[in-house]
């Protein structure tokens, strides 16, 4: 993923579910070791967006970029190629549940690399280590916390050493001493391995605490995407009642929620 | 009066056709692309092995004791209904052909199979459904496992292993159970009993019934894992594919068997 200028860019990106469409054509770029949040309302498009920018969702049009191929024309071996370079801690953890949490961080480094059992069993206790749970090698997931699943995710999602690391959710569902230790972990992780994290999240806080930049996205539309501080001093109304948690009125959220299957209210 | 139309119930029938053909089409689709992972799969061979293995393990020998005791009855059964015409015309020493016949033709295949989809069938769906339910099939894309190279090749490559081996077993049970009444209730002693059932079987008599057990074997993958990942969101929609995949499995079996029955006895099998 040697390339210049962005590792991941959206040109005109509209996704589609059946009929509806959920991202109505975002343009945005995401440049290499940079941390990027995208910052949304339920229904803003952003777990699309991310799922399209992993290979899960096709775009109906546009192009979605991801360290030089682009992921709307690719063929499935492509897709592999760039799978491998990334990882994905999904938000309820998604680890195979049949497996412990050190067979799960294991699995891509069996499959995908020709290292030796022993060399694989020392990688895995240190992503463990790192995400603090060396000593839960051999639980199975369902043993686990909701704050331990997703940590282990994490390092299931590191275990290959990717360039860009995603998250979906991370501190959604934790009570806030679990996700502020979630959101020190990502930004330790920013210090220490030099990766482009893509963060999706709705907790304005944790959002403001270790992004780099921010997209925001309402509506399948991106609002802003800017700098921490350009944000904070947006004027944007839709971002001012983002950031200042202002609850949409009974018409509006009628009007949102309508938009969602149509975009031409 | 009304003129009752005739295309609205032909259409109704010919909804219900394209559907169930729909269906089969993806069946088939599932198990072509299955068989195509087992083969060209980006996935280690030893390991894809190894989970084909542990599969076996679950599907076939799990099966041993459940499908012994059922066709071990079955076997009782049989020579007990048979016996009750028999002893009419006198022929109550043709009871060891009549067991022996009914159990590999079409009683082996048939139990096993349904067995199999009440064990392994149903898990197949509940399983993969599970996995879609909580995206760790979408985890498995993410990593570059194709979920269907992953999950459904090694259950594939087990099932045409074990649900042959599993009919034979189900055969020898089946025969043994009527050996019991045959020792009991008719003038045979277990030697004779079990020489009368080797004079009584053609090799085709069992080979229609391993043929229709690897069909069964592709039938019952298909349908299970074509439900799993059919599983709509939430946890109810897990145990609606379990359900479908049941009832289809069982269903199909049984056209199969008819079909594949049909078949042997024109062909000059039966």
């Amino acid at each position: 993923m040697d390339v210049d200028g962005p590792i991941i860019s959206g040109r005109d990106l509209r996704v589609h579910y059946g009929d509806r469409e959920i991202l109505h054509g975002v343009s945005f770029d995401v440049q290499p070791k940079e941390t990027m949040v995208i910052l949304g309302g339920s229904g803003s498009g952003k777990s699309t967006l991310l799922r399209t920018m992993v290979g899960l969702e096709k775009p109906t049009s546009g192009a979605v970029w991801v360290g030089g191929t682009n992921l709307a024309q690719a063929s499935a071996a492509e897709l592999d190629e760039v799978r491998k370079k990334i990882g994905l801690s999904f938000q309820g953890g998604a680890l195979i549940g049949s497996m412990t949490v050190g067979e799960n961080v294991a699995l891509p480094l069996r499959e995908h690399t020709n290292l030796e059992a022993s060399t694989i069993e020392v990688m895995v206790r240190i992503k463990l280590e790192q995400v603090g749970l060396i000593q839960f090698q051999d639980f199975m997931p369902s043993e686990l916390s909701g704050g331990m699943k997703k940590r282990a995710a994490l390092a299931r999602a590191m275990a290959m050493d990717p360039e860009i690391l995603f998250f979906d959710e991370p501190s959604a569902g934790l009570d806030p001493i679990v996700a502020a230790g979630i959101d020190s972990l990502i930004l330790n992780l920013k210090q220490a391995l030099a990766v482009t994290i893509v963060v999706v999240t709705h907790e304005l806080a944790s959002a403001f605490l270790i992004a780099d930049r921010i997209i925001v996205l309402d509506g399948g539309h991106i609002v802003a995407m800017a700098t921490t501080d350009e944000l904070r001093r947006s004027t944007h109304p839709r971002i001012q009642q983002f950031l200042n948690r202002v609850p949409d009125s009974e018409v509006s959220d009628d009007v949102d929620h309508l938009r969602l299957y149509t975009d031409r209210i | 009066m009304p003129r009752l139309s005739v295309v609205e119930p032909l259409s109704v029938i010919g909804g219900a056709v394209e559907r169930g053909l729909v269906y089969l089409g993806g069946v088939a689709q599932l198990l072509g692309r299955a068989f195509a992972h087992a083969f060209t799969s980006s996935l280690k061979r030893s390991l894809s092995y190894q989970r084909a293995c542990h599969q076996a393990m679950v599907i076939g020998v799990g099966a041993v004791p459940v499908i012994s005791f059922i066709t071990f009855f079955i076997g009782v059964i049989m020579a007990l209904q048979g016996a009750y015409e028999l002893k009419r015309f006198g022929a109550l020493h043709l009871i060891a052909d009549t067991v022996a016949i009914s159990i590999t033709r079409e009683l082996g295949p048939l139990v096993t199979a349904i067995v199999v989809i009440g064990r392994s069938g149903s898990a197949f769906a509940a399983e993969i459904g599970t996995m879609k339910v909580t995206e760790e099939l979408d985890a498995l894309e993410t990593m570059a496992l194709h979920p269907i190279g992953f999950l459904v090749t090694p259950k594939l490559l087990a099932m045409l292993v074990m649900m042959p081996c599993l009919t034979i077993w189900a055969d020898l049970m089946g025969v043994l159970g009527g050996s019991v009444f045959g020792v009991t209730g008719a003038d045979y002693t277990f030697g004779t009993y079990l020489s009368a059932t080797r004079d009584a079987l053609y090799m085709r008599d069992i080979i229609t019934g391993l043929v229709k057990s690897i069909v069964f074997a592709l039938v019952i993958t298909g349908v299970g894992c074509q439900e799993g990942f059919a599983t709509g969101a939430g946890s109810e929609e897990v145990g609606r594919s379990t359900t479908s995949a049941v009832v289809t499995s069982i269903f199909l079996v049984v056209l199969v068997d008819l079909v594949f029955t049909a078949i042997f006895y024109v062909t000059g099998g039966a």
